[in-house]
């Protein structure tokens, strides 16, 4: 296990390698050289060439790769040409806001999309199973930030059941611990403070939601398709076991399999959707950092956003693997 | 060499009850309702776009002194006489821009689609026809393209370029694309390389830059075809995105699908029409590609047929 582990975190160091390669190449190539891009609006000539100095792009291109590498490894993106505030410290205070969301949005895609899909397959055929494959066809073509508008014209202007946008009502005064609103009021005792973020919650959750549980619906019931026709599956029920063991103890948990990797893949999906559905939102976490970011061509935070989202992207299918190690010992044994 | 082929293929072809794999396929789909319907969803919006000159009766650019005198802020003219869905924000045919979108929109997946299709193609052919280093190298290339969400990483090559353009938007689309296609095509043609229709050809004497064109490629094309086909919904889909992101095509005159659903976000208020219509394209258009692709991928499944 430990060995499977150790060659699994060996694997990540090349991929994080050419990823740094790849951002490198793209700063390189941004208009007008880095300096121009990084320094925005303010860039003179004389500020420009000052910077190079100081970014060293007067170096050879290995040397500046290798300082590039430095910069990045101490966690020095350098600062937001909007804000003039470096720009890990600007990320570090959106990421609650957005892990908030994207954590709300897939604890409602696997609550609804593991019992749709599973239901889906056991009544092959039938009414919910074919409204389900359609609603899922229907679910990934429609765009994100289009679906956050309709929700909040409906269920917030027109009915009025939820607050627009933002994370939290100005008159309720709410105390920041943690970052992640809902948490906060949890912990100071202020639930009703708690109670209004989750409310904000509910509209950018559901519109954020939309993708990934049509992907895990359609996972889980081809999933369980297959292994409700598996060899295993007819022994079970043939020895005489009752539906229930057969269901949740044979069906269920090798049809979850491959769903747990999806699950990890929609990390990345829920990523590119928070930009779209926190611009919908006025959200303020990184999708709104990152939407700014395109607005005022700040290349710096691009840069950092670009760079920590792929990071996490990696790190999160590596806890999958891992994850499906322990569910699955076939996998530690290959 | 070639008739000794054709024999074969046709003996084989006997076996399979006279009929080749793609016939198989064909007929297959001909009866699938799914695919039916996505073909005809399809079929109606490329005729729309071929013919959309004819069907439109005004210039998507061109601006109505009697429709610009109603526009208010906080109030568009609805449809009237001449104008089947009303003005847009900038007095413009509404109608006329919505048909004539479709060429536009359909000019952007299927091009965005086809860019990433060659180069995933011309990589995952290397890769899978050389095996080695050669291999290694470009899979690990992909692999890192694959971890960056793709929304991030269409968005950083849209903002490689000075100003947005509708070139930008189709070149930072399809690169989303690229990993997709040449790991596709990579696993298939390494599952071919073994095969053996493969190893009989080498034997034969056929060199190998036609053992990899003639023999492995064909038969390895399936997948990627399918991919293809639901790439051009996402395709869409994402240029939509950049467009709402404000990485879109910054000429205003332009009609398409995405450009006008981002324009008019603001104005949803307003005329919700002028939202909605373009989504109702998007969706539709999207999900007539989404159809046929699932539909393509289990009619080439051998699985299915049992």
């Amino acid at each position: 296990m430990l060995r499977f582990i150790v060659r699994r975190l060996l694997q990540v160091i090349p991929t994080l390698l050419l990823l740094s390669v790849l951002v490198f190449a793209w700063l390189r190539s941004l208009p007008g050289g880095p300096a121009t891009a990084f320094l925005g609006d303010r860039a003179t000539p004389e500020s420009v060439a000052n910077l190079e100095r100081v970014l060293g792009l007067d170096q050879p291109i290995p040397v500046q790769y290798v300082q590039f590498l430095g910069r990045v490894v101490t966690g020095d993106f350098g600062t937001s040409t909007i804000t003039g505030e470096p720009v890990l410290a600007e990320i570090g205070r959106a990421l609650p806001a957005t892990i908030e969301l994207s954590i709300a949005a897939l604890v409602l895609a696997v609550a609804l999309g593991i019992p749709l899909g599973y239901l889906a397959a056991r009544k092959r055929g039938g009414p919910l199973d074919v409204s389900t494959v359609i609603g899922t066809l229907v679910g990934v073509a429609v765009p994100v930030f289009f679906l956050g508008y309709i929700l909040k014209a409906v269920f917030a202007v027109e009915l009025g059941l939820f607050p627009p946008s933002g994370r939290q009502s100005v008159a309720v005064d709410a105390t920041n611990v943690t970052g992640f609103a809902v948490l906060d009021g949890l912990l100071t005792r202020e639930f009703d403070a708690s109670l209004d973020a989750l409310s904000h919650l509910v509209l950018p959750a559901v519109a954020l939601a939309t993708i990934p549980l049509a992907v895990i619906t359609r996972i889980t019931r081809a999933s369980v398709l297959e292994v409700l026709n598996a060899d295993f599956v007819r022994t079970a029920n043939s020895k005489g076991l009752t539906p229930g063991t057969v269901r949740g103890r044979h069906v269920l948990r090798n049809a979850l399999l491959p769903v747990s990797t999806t699950i990890g893949l929609q990390v990345g999906l829920l990523l590119a959707g928070a930009v779209l559905t926190e611009r919908v939102f006025v959200w303020g976490g990184i999708g709104t950092l990152l939407a700014d970011a395109i607005t005022l061509r700040d290349y710096p935070r691009l840069q950092a956003i670009l760079l920590l989202g792929a990071l996490v992207y990696v790190l999160v299918n590596l806890l999958v693997d891992l994850s499906y190690a322990i569910i699955d010992p076939r996998v530690r044994l290959s | 060499m070639t008739t000794l082929l054709q024999r074969k293929r046709k003996r084989v072809d006997d076996l399979a009850g006279g009929r080749s794999l793609t016939q198989e396929a064909l007929r297959r789909l001909r009866r699938d309702p799914v695919a039916l319907t996505g073909a005809a969803i399809v079929g109606l919006f490329v005729l729309v776009a071929v013919f959309a000159p004819l069907i439109a009766p005004y210039e998507a650019t061109q601006s109505f002194p009697q429709l610009q005198q109603d526009l208010r802020p906080g109030s568009i003219p609805g449809p009237q006489e001449g104008f089947l869905l009303g003005s847009d924000q900038l007095g413009r045919d509404f109608f006329s821009r919505l048909v004539l979108a479709s060429q536009q929109t359909l000019l952007v997946g299927v091009l965005a689609t086809l860019i990433g299709l060659v180069v995933g193609m011309v990589i995952g052919t290397l890769a899978g026809a050389f095996g080695g280093w050669v291999d290694t190298l470009l899979m690990r290339v992909t692999d890192v393209l694959l971890a960056i969400p793709s929304l991030l990483l269409a968005i950083s090559v849209a903002a490689l370029f000075a100003s947005p353009s509708q070139t930008s938007v189709i070149i930072a689309v399809s690169i989303v694309g690229v990993p997709i296609f040449a790991r596709l095509l990579r696993g298939s043609m390494l599952a071919q390389r073994d095969s053996d229709h493969v190893v009989a050809a080498t034997a034969l004497g056929v060199r190998r830059p036609a053992v990899v064109l003639r023999h492995m490629l064909p038969n390895a094309i399936g997948p990627v075809v399918v991919q293809a086909t639901l790439t051009l919904a996402t395709s869409i889909l994402d240029a939509a995105a950049l467009s709402f992101l404000g990485l879109g095509d910054a000429d205003p005159g332009r009609a398409e699908w995405g450009l006008m659903l981002a324009q008019a976000q603001a104005l949803l208020e307003v005329r919700p029409a002028l939202a909605l219509y373009p989504a109702a394209a998007i969706i539709v258009i999207a999900l007539g590609f989404t159809l046929l692709g699932e539909s393509l991928r289990e009619a080439l499944d051998p699985k299915g047929s049992r």
